[in-house]
């Protein structure tokens, strides 16, 4: 399923790959915001991974996914 | 004799004493040597770092601490930290979180896993209550339990004498509580507690046999004298273990258009905090991979740091440890093992 939001900021994408969460800032955080809708999610950070939770589209983690940057 | 040529002899100065101060004496520089140190001209840096790795070589050895971390309860802090995404008053995107127990033994594992001998565990809360405590005592069980016998340290926040004593009694032997910045730039970082009120905290914990860890973050608008005084109220303290953080500008907080430390000025800030406490655990925190990079971390390794957090942090995510790990054995430091710490 192709990302509608951006997982940093919620943003919609506007299909200019929304530069600006894409930042060494950003490479250092886990996904905040559901690609899917933007829900705020609960998110987890382990000493080796993350795990991020959208009340709609459930649970993705760091071993399903690249690091977001 | 120009103006020039007299910063040059002041700077060549301070060199030159904090060699035979700190090098040969142990003793620490003063605020005020701290502050020339921080004022030094950005082509003496190399020989800074140069002197704080040999002050560091000398008092500390050459051997590295490695610690993990993990948030067990996560956001909705009511404290006001200028500078942290989990205060609930801040609209950031952090939203609250409870590591269960299952979780907290598998970071503990993890941890383990990377020749770590310290796992901390930390509650973005004021202080904590019977629940956090609670929690805190079945996931050190259930840590034991599993055979992992990683030393624990934790972060739940200000105490009273009678959680200090319940956490001694649960085995803890060391506990972080950062003062986060001089005393006089305190109320421009939190307002809904005092620096005194921090510094309680820490006094009853060195009294109840817990190690002391307690650093602070850096590039929050504090001046260089602000820095220097910090150094030095930390050596006061006189703690087992400092970590220096530098500021990542977090989304939402009042903090998030600061600008990052420059990798020279924190570099500096590292050899600094070394010359002002010499025999002190000095501990890369988070801000590093974004304030210094790859290179900048070697450089910190060879300008006075001598422990290190491994992997992700909070709530913002570190560099993989196995990449930390070949940085040391690329530089030949030792990890301290587990054995030496007991």
């Amino acid at each position: 399923m192709t990302d509608r939001f951006c997982v940093h900021c919620g943003q919609a994408y506007d299909g200019s790959g929304h530069a600006e969460c894409r930042n060494p800032r950003t490479a250092l955080e886990p996904p905040r915001y559901c690609p899917q809708c933007a829900r705020r999610m609960v998110v987890q950070v382990t000493p080796s991974g993350w795990q991020a939770r959208c009340s709609r589209h459930g649970e993705a983690t760091s071993a399903d996914a690249p690091a977001p940057g | 004799m120009t103006a020039v040529a007299d910063e040059t002899t002041t700077e060549a100065d301070i060199l030159a004493v904090a060699r035979e101060q700190v090098l040969e004496r142990g003793e620490g520089l003063s605020e005020r040597q701290v502050l020339d140190v921080l004022r030094l001209a950005d082509d003496r840096v190399p020989e800074l770092l140069a002197l704080a790795h040999e002050v560091r070589m000398r008092w500390c050895g050459p051997e590295v601490e490695v610690e993990g971390i993990v948030s067990l309860k996560t956001g909705g802090c009511p404290e006001d930290c200028h500078f942290c995404s989990q205060s609930g008053r801040f609209p950031t995107p952090v939203r609250s979180a409870w590591l269960d127990i299952p979780g907290l033994v598998k970071a503990a594992a993890e941890t383990a896993a990377t020749g770590a001998t310290e796992f901390c565990i930390v509650a973005a809360v004021r202080g904590p209550d019977a629940r956090l405590l609670s929690q805190v005592r079945d996931g050190i069980k259930a840590i034991r339990e599993s055979g992992n016998d990683i030393q624990i340290a934790c972060s739940l926040g200000m105490l009273t004498q009678e959680q200090v004593d319940e956490l001694v009694e649960m085995g803890v032997h060391r506990y972080n509580h950062n003062l986060e910045t001089a005393r006089s730039h305190f109320p421009n970082v939190v307002t809904t507690h005092t620096w005194e009120e921090r510094w309680e905290t820490l006094r009853m914990v060195r009294e109840a046999g817990m190690e002391v860890c307690c650093g602070g973050i850096l590039g929050m608008g504090e001046t260089d004298e602000q820095r220097a005084e910090f150094a030095v109220q930390l050596a006061e303290l006189d703690p087992h273990e400092v970590p220096m953080n530098f500021l990542i500008p977090q989304p939402g907080t009042p903090y998030e258009s600061y600008d990052v430390i420059e990798g020279k000025d924190a570099l500096r800030l590292v050899a600094a905090f070394r010359l002002a406490m010499p025999r002190t655990m000095l501990r890369f925190a988070g801000g590093r991979e974004l304030t210094l990079g790859d290179l900048g971390a070697e450089q910190g390794m060879l300008g006075g740091i001598n422990a290190i957090i491994v992997g992700n942090y909070l709530t913002n995510l570190g560099r993989p440890a196995e990449q930390d790990l070949e940085m040391l054995s690329g530089l030949k430091m030792p990890i301290k093992a587990l054995s030496e710490t007991i």
